[in-house]
């Protein structure tokens, strides 16, 4: 009936009982239910696009901003100089810095901390830091059973570092030339 | 004593055997279906499914039992205790009780009443009484809510579905589901009732509250449905009920259309392999077909599904009814 009012003015008599009957047959036979039918029969036969997590992962871009890392020279001293440009520039004020003079006069870190709940994974720590010392490693499976465990102190970021060096070292190489 | 045992506990061990003999390989189908239908819609979805518990995930439906087993259940405050638990052994009860009557070869039928088709659907029918009670018991609007669409959607398309099975009795002669078959010998009823069977599949899709009339538990809107307030076991029991019921209603349109145990063609390839298995795989097509429709179409609107059953499926079923009556007649094909 309101295929009628739809197509009654512009079409004649004739081709509107054409359309009806079209219609019609359409809806007796199940012709669209049959297509749709056809449809995800077909799709299954076609390859699965899943990537099986925990056994397959997917490529990782050496920018990929994971978890934090604090790196060390190849000699094993802590690259950080306490210069707080990343805690400065940190926009979720997640990191704290504390620092003094050390006994062989140099300056270093006695405290930092990285509230990991905080951060946005914006990656300024990483940029402003004038010695790549602080880095965002290629890590992304770091989740905890508690809230605590994501307060990371500089001594969980140093064994970071040591962990994700040979990765880290890598990724810098090949970001290098876009500095 | 001799009597005694040869008089009543004799035939009392056959039938429990019997029995035993029908449920444990229905749950394992059960069993089987749910993981079946997860690794189907999957591939349709060009997803894997189910792929990390045993072999292809084959040990998945027991991993999801033993979970559902030592999971804490609840029972809602305001709820009605005796009826709430009730409801889901009713449902779980009625979809296994009705396999009595099924017949899986000639002869092998646990209780060959001459009435077996109305005992079907007076079982299938008597299913809603689960649903409704357990939307009533759980005191939640939720499942209030979906036990008055459920009660509403079971009743009017069990209308056209008893128009479709007196057509097939048309064609019989007989509500022995036995007599049933062996009239399918010549040609299944598949063929000549053809719009008569899509309309029962689409109607026992719509009595087992299967996608895409899964409306009493359509989790867009109602949650859960009839089912919000079950968890553990009791919905355990909700779930082993439906799918057993899904088993039950591939079971009849086998029966009623694709000539149940039968083989396709009454010669020598197909003739070699029993009938119980050529009944089971006709079942295992049906319940392909639910899964399928399941991955193919969205879900109805409830007004729509209400239109469907009564201005479509009713009043054509009706005049299929008197048409085949009309042939029957007409051509002196009556059954004797």
């Amino acid at each position: 009936m309101r295929g009628r009012r739809w197509f009654g003015a512009r079409k004649e008599g004739d081709e509107e009982a054409m359309a009806f009957l079209d219609r019609a047959a359409r809806s007796l036979f199940l012709t669209e239910l049959l297509g749709g039918l056809g449809l995800t029969l077909r799709y299954m036969f076609k390859p699965k696009v899943t990537l099986n997590y925990p056994f397959e992962k997917g490529p990782i871009s050496p920018r990929f901003r994971g978890e934090h890392v604090l790196r060390r020279y190849p000699g094993g001293e802590e690259r950080c100089i306490a210069c707080k440009l990343c805690e400065a520039v940190c926009p979720a004020l997640a990191i704290t810095i504390e620092a003094e003079p050390r006994d062989d006069g140099s300056r270093r870190t006695t405290r930092y901390d990285i509230d990991m709940t905080k951060c946005i994974y914006c990656g300024y720590c990483q940029e402003a830091c004038p010695v790549d010392a602080i880095v965002m490693g290629p890590n992304f499976e770091f989740s905890t059973e508690n809230r605590e465990e994501l307060f990371y102190n500089k001594q969980k970021l140093l064994a970071n570092g040591d962990r994700w060096e040979a990765e880290i070292a890598q990724n810098l190489a090949a970001e290098a030339p876009y500095r | 004593m001799a009597e005694f045992w040869s008089g009543f506990l004799l035939p009392l061990i056959i039938i429990v055997l019997k029995i035993l003999a029908i449920v444990v390989p229905l749950l394992v189908g059960v069993a089987y279906m749910t993981y079946a239908e997860r690794k189907i819609m999957g591939a349709m979805q060009l997803r894997q499914g189910p792929s990390i518990v045993g072999p292809f995930g084959l040990l998945q439906p027991f991993a999801d039992g033993l979970k559902l087993f030592s999971k804490e259940h609840i029972l809602p405050a305001g709820s009605n205790r005796v009826l709430f638990y009730m409801a889901p052994m009713l449902t779980f009860f009625l979809a296994l009780v009705a396999w009595a009557v099924i017949p899986f070869d000639t002869g092998m039928v646990l209780a060959d009443i001459n009435v077996g088709i109305l005992y079907l659907f007076a079982i299938s029918s008597l299913g809603v009484y689960g649903i409704v009670v357990a939307g009533w018991a759980s005191n939640s609007r939720y499942a209030f809510l979906g036990a008055l669409r459920s009660a509403a959607q079971m009743v009017s398309y069990e209308v056209s579905m008893g128009l479709v099975i007196i057509s097939v009795l048309l064609c019989v002669g007989s509500l022995n589901l036995t007599k049933i078959v062996e009239a399918q010998q010549t040609i299944w009823f598949a063929i000549p009732l053809l719009p008569m069977f899509v309309i029962f599949f689409i109607s026992a899709l719509a009595e087992t509250n299967r996608s895409p009339f899964d409306l009493p538990e359509g989790e867009s809107e109602l949650v859960a449905g009839f089912m919000v307030e079950y968890s553990s076991m009791p919905f355990a029991l909700f779930f082993l009920g439906e799918y057993a019921n899904m088993i039950l209603m591939s079971g009849m349109t086998s029966i009623l259309f694709l000539g149940g145990w039968l083989p396709p063609l009454p010669f020598a390839p197909f003739t070699w392999i029993p009938g119980p298995i050529w009944f089971a795989l006709k079942i295992a097509l049906c319940l392909f077909v639910y899964v399928w429709v399941r991955a193919t179409m969205p879900r109805y609107r409830y007004d729509q599904l209400m239109r469907l059953g009564w201005k479509v499926f009713l009043p054509f079923s009706l005049v299929w009814v008197v048409l085949t009556a009309g042939v029957l007649v007409t051509f002196g094909w009556l059954p004797k």
